[in-house]
């Protein structure tokens, strides 16, 4: 059931966010809990907005308290009236700020991207059944007798005819008394995704190039995970030749050497094929890189197999370069050209970290 | 729903220790309820419907994070309603429910008794779903944004009401003002020769002039200044009827309120009293003792330096009905100096029970302390006065002095410790603008929420709007156009 005062908690997260009502966000304070975690103390985000009133000056009203102390005993620091915070004086007490939860986050970068959500694919949805026992039938086979129903039924007949003795209370159970446990089936729709990321490792690759695919990679996982229930993820990397690493590597090898793209293609290819058939599973391939391929050929090579091979099997493909003082750039050309009007082709540009949300945007825009 | 048979059994019990103790209260109906269900209803201030608004919305917020951090929740829950509504926590233990419920039972015996109370609905419960079906309504005739937007300008003036106007006439008819014949000059008799010397021409037209004037006066609108601000509102501004029923609804439910706000140490105090009556002298048993006094010293904690309306009213009741059992009260013991006679002073009337039904009965938070709080009281609970220090920054304790202590106490409590403010002039220069006076009392209003207030009071007045008021020591009077605003000093004359 949704209770009433959801919608009203939802209007009011609304107006905090900057959606709705933006003429109230002066009255937005950043309120907090301190509440407790183990040994630590962690502050809960309160934020609330106080409607105006005529009230009195907070800090000259004074008042009444009880307890020990003399005439001019501190009682401790006024609140800033208008929120400007300074240092505290209490040493040694470490807050931490509770994290939102990810679904939350995701719900937050959908509305301020203005991400449409995700359609599924078709009905190609795995629908898995699950049987529960959850009720009592008068009928069912003797493995399934719910033995103290069927007691107490016993029960409450002896006890409504009067049969019911104290000193001897059965079983005399007849065929009306006996309840069995039966199951229900429900059908839950299932839609499940694959996300490989592919990543570009050759030396001409920096720390910033691959914070910036660190960051651009939380932020679509966040985004999927709010849509699919089971996300699975693959890490590869690649520079003359590709390979599977898991996530901790993917992000901070550095290797140095050439830059062949179509062995991480090949190895994606080879992934989706044994692990992620198309007809179950949403596949996603995202792929980082300065754009700076060994050879024209391979790029040609490149598209094909997007083209031919990889492209019917995905959702979206989404190629982000990111920039790199070493790199040409070219890459990014040559698949605009070569995929002007597919859909399932996302193409981006990453200059900086401040064109993340640019290029998240484009990735995710398109709903797929 | 009704009560699971252990919880029936426990109200049956304490609602029969109540009647032997003389309590006097409506039906009370418990609802057990979980914890999302309680905030639920404590987020739309005890009511299960109310009309949508985002600020049930956000105390919702903090009751539910309150309580998954296991920082605070919710005891109890009580509406002056009739029959009267209170709720448990589900998860409660049987102990508290005890609690709980004598605890209701106080609550409900203060709805019903107390005089600060009479006026109020006690059908509120169906009222107030009425308001919330009213104002869905007029959301889905005008768009939830133009209304909710309303309700926000509404609300923010929701404190200038007058909860006094309930008990005694302001002002008096408009048929008894006419009746009253137009005074001339009295001349006294005289001579002719002697007239201009008895009734000096000067004088005559002096008086006459004075009296043409407070005929003009008269004429004043409002005649005399109206501290109901919302009800010369609803009554005068050019609003379109569902605004205008929206307006009577924000001031209902304010007016519904405030009887609460008024008594909050009296009500708090009596419930506690009675809770720990009945459950020290009735129905706790030994395995139970820990616990009870465990949650009600939680409940009546003194924090340092700050005034627990729980803990003060309990022992506000507690004293008075000790002084009015050994009879520490009169002239005679007023005027006794002998301080060892003072301390050991006992008549024995046994006046304490019958004292504090009369309290409870006719006081209101203000008069309780004024006639209740002594020095001796004073002097037992420590208390004192704390005040802002401006070089400090910092809060400190300025005095213990008795005097002091009850006057910021008073001060505190006097118009629920809001500015009062009042219509001074419905057709301020003469041109349908508003004038709202701030009756300054020695502190200053907060300037950013009077002018962000101000701004409101116009969007409902639609001409423009002043407020008199004091700004650092001086009088002035701060208008808001509509599109400006514009502070103005003012000589002594308008302050």
């Amino acid at each position: 059931m949704i209770l009433r005062i959801e919608q009203d908690h939802h209007r009011f997260k609304q107006i905090i966010r900057g959606k709705i009502k933006q003429d109230l966000r002066k009255y937005i304070s950043r309120g907090e809990l301190i509440g407790r975690r183990g040994k630590d103390l962690i502050s809960i985000p309160l934020p609330q907005i106080s409607i105006p009133h005529f009230v009195h000056g907070t800090r000259q009203a004074g008042g009444v308290g009880q307890g020990d102390g003399e005439p001019g005993t501190i009682l401790g620091a006024a609140e800033p009236e208008n929120g400007s915070g300074q240092a505290g004086d209490a040493p040694g007490r470490h807050i931490l700020e509770v994290e939102i939860s990810l679904d939350e986050l995701a719900e937050m970068l959908g509305e301020e991207l203005e991400l449409p959500r995700i359609q599924p694919r078709g009905k190609k949805n795995i629908v898995s059944e699950k049987a529960r026992y959850r009720g009592i039938a008068h009928s069912g086979p003797e493995g399934l007798r719910h033995f103290r129903r069927t007691y107490k039924e016993m029960l409450k007949r002896s006890i409504a005819n009067g049969t019911y003795r104290r000193s001897s209370p059965g079983p005399f159970i007849i065929n009306e008394d006996k309840r069995y446990r039966t199951w229900r089936t429900t059908v839950l729709p299932e839609t499940t995704a694959a996300v490989i990321y592919m990543m570009d490792v050759s030396g001409s690759m920096g720390e910033e190039q691959k914070e910036i695919v660190r960051i651009e990679s939380f932020w679509i996982d966040t985004w999927l995970r709010h849509h699919y229930r089971g996300l699975e993820i693959r890490y590869v990397i690649h520079d003359a030749e590709a390979r599977e690493v898991d996530q901790e590597t993917f992000y901070h090898t550095r290797e140095s050497g050439g830059t062949v793209i179509s062995s991480a293609y090949r190895l994606a290819l080879d992934i989706t094929r044994t692990d992620y058939p198309p007809g179950e599973w949403n596949v996603y391939c995202f792929h980082f890189s300065d754009g700076d391929n060994w050879s024209q050929g391979d790029t040609q090579e490149c598209v094909r197999l997007l083209r031919e091979d990889l492209l019917p099997g995905a959702n979206l493909f989404c190629y982000g370069q990111v920039e790199s003082p070493y790199g040409t750039g070219q890459f990014l050309v040559d698949l605009k050209e070569a995929f002007a009007d597919e859909e399932r082709v996302a193409l981006s540009k990453i200059e900086n970290k401040d064109a993340i949300q640019q290029s998240i945007r484009e990735f995710l825009g398109r709903g797929r | 729903m009704s009560l699971p048979p252990l919880l029936a059994g426990l109200q049956e019990e304490i609602e029969g220790h109540a009647l032997s103790y003389g309590l006097d209260f409506f039906r009370v109906i418990f609802e057990v309820l979980d914890y999302r269900k309680i905030n639920h209803v404590a987020a739309y201030g005890g009511f299960p419907t109310r009309y949508p608004h985002w600020r049930w919305g956000m105390d919702y917020e903090q009751l539910q994070k309150g309580y998954t951090f296991g920082l605070q929740r919710i005891y109890e829950m009580v509406i002056n309603n009739d029959p009267c509504y209170a709720y448990l926590l589900e998860c409660n233990a049987d102990v508290d429910q005890k609690i709980v419920m004598a605890h209701v039972y106080a609550h409900c015996d203060f709805f019903k008794n107390n005089a600060w109370f009479s006026h109020t609905n006690r059908k509120m419960m169906d009222e107030m779903a009425n308001h919330a079906t009213r104002v869905r309504r007029y959301m889905d005739r005008h768009g939830v944004d133009k209304v909710e937007d309303f309700i926000d300008t509404c609300l923010s003036l929701e404190n200038l009401t007058d909860p006094h106007s309930l008990f005694i006439v302001r002002e008096r008819p408009a048929r008894a003002r006419e009746e009253e014949t137009r005074p001339a000059v009295r001349r006294l008799k005289s001579k002719e020769y002697m007239r201009d010397y008895i009734n000096p021409p000067d004088y005559i037209a002096r008086e006459e002039k004075r009296l043409r004037e407070d005929a003009e006066k008269r004429k004043a609108f409002p005649e005399e200044p109206v501290r109901d601000v919302l009800r010369f509102l609803i009554e005068h501004s050019p609003l379109e009827n569902w605004q205008r029923d929206i307006l009577s609804i924000v001031r209902e439910e304010a007016y519904y309120f405030a009887p609460q706000a008024q008594t909050k140490i009296m009500n708090e105090g009596w419930a506690t009293y009675w809770h720990s009556k009945i459950m020290t002298e009735k129905c706790l048993t030994d395995a139970e003792v820990v616990d009870y006094a465990d949650h009600h010293s939680g409940t009546v904690a003194a924090h340092p330096g700050r005034l627990n309306p729980y803990k003060l009213g309990v022992e506000l009741f507690r004293d008075i009905e000790d002084r009015w059992n050994r009879g520490r009260f009169g002239k005679e013991y007023e005027e006794c100096e002998n301080l060892a006679e003072r301390t050991a002073w006992d008549r024995n009337p046994g006046l304490g029970r019958e004292k504090i039904f009369e309290a409870r009965r006719f006081c209101n938070d203000v008069t309780f302390i004024d006639n209740y709080l002594t020095e001796e009281f004073c002097r037992r609970h420590k208390m004192f006065v704390y005040d802002f220090n401006p070089k400090t920054g910092l809060y400190q304790i300025t005095s213990r002095s008795f005097r002091e202590v009850k006057q910021k106490l008073l001060f505190q409590l006097t118009n629920r410790g809001l500015p009062f403010v009042e219509v001074a002039d419905g057709n301020y220069r003469n041109k349908g603008e508003l004038l709202l006076r701030h009756r300054y009392e020695g502190v200053p209003l907060r300037q950013d929420y009077a002018r962000d207030t101000l701004r409101n009071v116009q969007k409902i007045w639609h001409r423009p709007v002043s407020l008199a008021t004091v700004v650092e020591d001086k009088p002035r009077i701060i208008s808001f156009t509509g599109e400006s605003f514009e502070e103005t000093d003012v000589g002594d004359q308008v302050a």
